[in-house]
């Protein structure tokens, strides 16, 4: 790994300002993703910036119809959380499924977003959900957030700082897991929402993106006998050594059913 | 160079070190607590678990400067006065463990694991010691290890 300048601010905005001074800044918040990338030297940022001693980035609140959460709040904090097992508790499921005990105790929701892994969790919860990513500069829903593989809407040295979920009616995940990276080899939350249902499937394709097929056989009949007969399109799908892209579709049809039945 | 200050097993210790200079390495090249093992080079193994402010994490998979302030227990820490904890009793006991290059880490985090839960499932405790590899054992006897070591610490 190569050596970089290291900063630990304690606010958004001292954070703000120390990516702004760095020539090839990079934020660090639970470094769960980025620490391996940084010892395969796929990355070399002259300064890193770590999130994780700002305390406004923390915790979880209910707001509203639903559930804020720091962007800095760890996988195993929103697991645990009364708060979301009572108003989500798919989203509580979901992040309980993430890596492995201790990759949990330092991941973070706002890393996890941020980078958009296109095999990640995190994801198909915010766009299943229909979230809204705050930063320090603006709101953006999630359906103008995720841009395809490790894309985002996010500019240069922009921090997210929340997402709020807006609580559905009714939702569930379920996750077909690659055994050794923990990832999901396909994902996808189901959500009934007051505006819709809002099907995302991760791990399937180069990024996080909604089944309209599911999302419009689950609309005439949230069951998972509807689901499971929806055809997917293995076209565009990713394939590689773990499945096939007419594995993951098949995959798809067959998650998205098991999480219908569960939702909840 | 930068300089870190935390809690090591109860005692405050500063040094130096680079931006780019991993908590394990800081352990055990600073510290020489060489009980922390490193296993691989993808934070998949967990041989480097330790706990941070109670919780275990992989500590090849944090630089030391995150873990200014904090609070880490290393293997070392584990024992009280010469007394094995109970968790390291329960793995001597149940023969969980052959070459032992795995058990500071499997051991570091059954107990983060099993932390206020005394009763857990076999199911539970495989699932549980996912982010740690063992190359020796099979697992089994590390699982009835875990299970005795949750019950003699009483849901602690
Ligand atoms: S050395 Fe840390 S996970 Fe393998
Ligand atoms: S006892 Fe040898 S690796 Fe686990």
């Amino acid at each position: 790994m190569h050596n970089f300048a290291f900063h630990r601010p304690t606010s958004v905005a001292d954070a703000a300002k120390a990516i702004g001074a760095a020539s090839d800044g990079k934020f660090v918040a639970g470094g769960q993703t980025l620490l391996p990338t940084l010892r395969q030297r796929l990355a070399e940022p002259s300064d890193m910036i770590d999130l994780s001693a700002i305390a406004e980035l923390k915790g979880i609140k209910v707001e509203g119809d639903g559930i804020t959460i720091g962007a800095a709040t760890t996988h195993t904090e929103v697991a645990n959380s009364a708060d979301v097992k009572k108003t989500i508790p798919a989203l509580a499921h979901l992040a309980s499924l993430i890596g492995d005990h201790q990759v949990r105790q330092r991941g973070t929701i706002g890393g996890s977003i941020a980078n958009n892994d296109p095999a990640a969790d995190y994801p198909a919860a915010v766009l299943g959900l229909g979230a809204t990513i705050r930063t320090n500069k603006r709101e953006i829903k999630a359906d103008d957030f995720f841009k395809g593989m490790f894309e985002t809407d996010l500019a240069e040295g922009e921090i997210i700082t929340a997402v709020h979920f807006p609580k559905p009616e009714k939702a569930g995940y379920e996750k077909f897991r690659q055994p050794a990276s923990r990832f999901a080899l396909v994902g996808v939350f189901v959500a009934k929402t007051g505006g819709g249902i809002r099907v995302a499937v991760t791990g399937a394709g180069p990024g996080v993106f909604r089944s309209k097929e599911l999302e419009a056989a689950l609309g005439g009949n949230f069951t998972a006998d509807a689901a499971k007969g929806v055809k997917i399109s293995a076209n565009g799908l990713n394939g590689d050594l773990h499945g096939s892209p007419e594995y993951r579709a098949s995959l798809v049809s067959t998650l998205a059913a098991r999480a219908t039945a569960a939702a909840s | 160079m930068p300089t870190v200050t935390m809690t090591v097993n109860g005692k405050a210790v500063t040094g130096e070190v680079e931006g780019r200079t991993l908590l394990v390495h800081f352990l055990r090249d600073k510290l020489h607590l060489t009980g922390t093992h490193v296993g691989c080079d993808t934070a998949q193994c967990g041989a480097c678990t330790v706990h941070l402010n109670g919780k275990a994490i992989k500590s090849c998979n944090m630089l030391a400067l995150q873990a200014e302030g904090a609070e880490i227990t290393t293997i070392e820490g584990l024992a009280q006065n010469g007394t094995l904890h109970p968790m390291q009793e329960a793995f001597r006991d149940n023969h969980g463990l052959q070459c032992g290059f795995c058990t500071p880490g499997m051991v570091m985090a059954a107990v983060s694991l099993v932390k206020g839960k005394s009763n857990l499932s076999d199911d539970e405790i495989r699932h549980g010691l996912d982010g740690n590899i063992c190359r020796c054992t099979g697992y089994h006897n590390i699982v009835k290890a875990v299970k005795a070591g949750a019950q003699a610490m009483g849901g602690k």
